[in-house]
């Protein structure tokens, strides 16, 4: 690759560059714009400056629990992916193929099929009547009301997230040279400390990106809160769609919308920098 | 190789069952001859199937959807390869800002995009219009494109191209003889993987589609937030179908390991 300054780059990026200024920082911006629009219910919006919606979602409790609740959901459905999805890449990156293909296509694949589905199959799953139900009874245990409550959503969240977190780790265990274990083991460290000497910081890169991302999904997420969470289990992303398309002020929406995104990028970016700065110090 | 004890094995069937269940429950249930969600026990029967094919609002968004996917799709193809070619090959000022444009609909939330959407859409009058509905769909599956295109146009021997060059072929020539065929195949996975991805879309799609545009995705959350029967089982089970068909294909063409993980 040769430093340029002819206009080529550009020319042949102008379509994609286009379309993302039109439809991605246009829209944003005039979202941004919107949220410090006046609103009123009898005219809707108002082309008038005003601080009302921020000052209102930052000092309702209202919209605090509701913040609360999705970020703690969200930070559950992360501890839960990373306890499950690092252990099972680990486990599936010791098997022997076929198996180890077979194994990691179906880990990853449902990733494919619409989040929808999954999430009617989770209430399926969940309901009174679904299977768990089923099998509580059968055992002789109380049925549990776990439908149209937190656990459904935390469930439903951990299987919609696990493959992104178990790619990640995956693909720093593939750089993984299997060498520098075996030697641990045969200079006598047990299997454990070798896994936790010399496994687990080589992976440590890949299970903290896949913890962001995990993380940043689930809080926004919006059909898994808005079908298995019930009309009373509100999460920011089904806030939003409420006041948008029920209660149809838009500049609030678009303020907690916005919050979102900033809360999202607050936590991506400080996280990203601690642990960087953690790692590199412990890499010398 | 080092083998896996017996609690790994379990461990590994359990997470293989957990993932597998909301799907497998989906494909039964589709199959019951009753008029509740139930596990089939008596026969099986294809009742459900038959409403859902003589459901005119499913039909229609899963047209809506199946020709929303294929042009988003190709249209982010089509801006995807210039565009990641010259991202790999030209180091000019801006370029990991473009970089960073193009990937940035991964990591912004579908929600957002979709707030963001509706509100530009309303000020131009675009609401229900197929045309700006394609527009949106392909700004989030391009990322899904430019990340195969220019995996597959970093990691290839530029000899040919100067060959052809000092041969005398146009740029034009170079590109359409040499270059494509060779990274054709994260082309095409990436058109592919476009295609799936606008499919499946939910969160955003449900923000900027109009009665007339409705996704079959869209169409089907609304459903199952109004009424739960085995319409909508049979309507997912035919998605997870067709899903696997989509899959089957992407495998034999690119490789489905190579696309999930991202690897060689």
């Amino acid at each position: 690759m040769t430093a340029t300054r002819t206009a080529t780059p550009w020319v042949l990026s102008a379509p994609a560059v286009a379309l993302f200024v039109c439809l991605l920082l246009v829209p944003l911006g005039l979202t941004a714009i919107l949220s410090f629009n006046a609103f009123d219910h009898a005219t809707g919006v108002k082309n008038e400056f005003t601080l009302a919606h921020y000052a209102a979602v930052l000092s309702d409790e209202y919209y605090y629990g509701i913040f609360w609740r999705t970020f703690w959901i969200a930070g559950l459905t992360t501890l839960i992916c990373l306890a499950i999805g690092a252990p099972e890449a680990y486990v599936l990156s010791r098997m022997g193929n076929p198996w180890r293909s077979v194994f990691l296509l179906v880990v990853l694949a449902p990733l494919l099929v619409s989040v929808v589905v999954r999430a009617f199959g989770w209430s399926m799953l969940l309901g009174p009547q679904g299977v768990v139900n089923d099998i509580l009874r059968g055992v002789g245990l109380e049925p549990m009301r776990i439908l149209y409550t937190e656990t459904a959503v935390v469930i439903a969240l951990v299987h919609v997230m696990l493959p992104f977190m178990v790619i990640p780790v995956w693909t720093s265990l593939q750089k993984l040279d299997a060498g520098v274990e075996n030697a641990a083991l045969s200079l006598n460290a047990s299997q454990f400390t070798a896994l936790r000497r010399i496994v687990l910081p080589q992976v440590l890169p890949g299970v903290l990106s896949g913890s962001l991302i995990v993380f940043g999904l689930s809080a926004s997420a919006f059909a898994i809160p808005g079908l298995l969470g019930g009309r009373r289990l509100k999460m920011v992303a089904t806030v939003v769609y409420d006041e948008y398309l029920h209660e149809l002020n838009w500049p609030l929406g678009a303020t907690i919308a916005l919050l979102l995104l900033l809360a999202n990028l607050a936590v991506m970016l400080s996280y990203n920098r601690v642990v960087e700065g953690r790692y590199k110090k412990s890499l010398g | 190789m080092s083998k896996n004890g017996p609690l790994s094995l379990a461990f590994n069937a359990l997470v293989i069952a957990f993932m597998l269940a909301p799907l497998l429950i989906v494909c039964i249930v589709a199959f019951t001859p009753e008029n509740t969600l139930t596990i089939p026990t008596t026969h099986l029967s294809l009742r459900w199937f038959e409403a859902v094919f003589k459901h005119p609002d499913f039909v229609q968004s899963f047209w809506n959807s199946v020709w929303l996917a294929l042009s988003s799709a190709t249209l982010a193809t089509l801006i995807a390869v210039p565009a990641g070619l010259a991202i790999t090959r030209y180091a000019f000022a801006g370029r990991d800002g473009l970089n960073a444009l193009f990937l940035s609909p991964l990591i912004i939330p579908h929600l957002v995009l979709g707030v963001a959407l509706l509100r530009l859409f309303s000020l131009i009058g675009a609401t229900g219009s197929f045309f700006w509905l394609v527009l949106a769909h392909t700004v989030i599956v391009t990322p899904y494109v430019m990340r195969l295109v220019v995996a597959a146009a970093a990691g290839f021997d530029r000899s040919c191209e100067q060959a052809a060059l000092s041969l005398g072929a146009s740029n034009f020539t170079v590109f359409r003889r040499i270059t494509l065929p060779m990274i054709l195949p994260g082309v095409t996975g990436g058109w592919l993987l476009a295609f799936i991805n606008s499919f499946d879309e939910v969160t955003m799609s449900i923000f900027v589609t109009a009665p007339s545009t409705v996704t079959l995705p869209v169409r089907m959350y609304m459903y199952a937030t109004e009424s739960i029967d085995p319409l909508m089982a049979a309507a997912s089970a035919l998605m997870v179908a067709f899903t696997a068909a989509v899959m089957v294909v992407l495998d034999r063409l690119y490789g489905l390991d190579r696309i999930l993980v991202g690897s060689k």
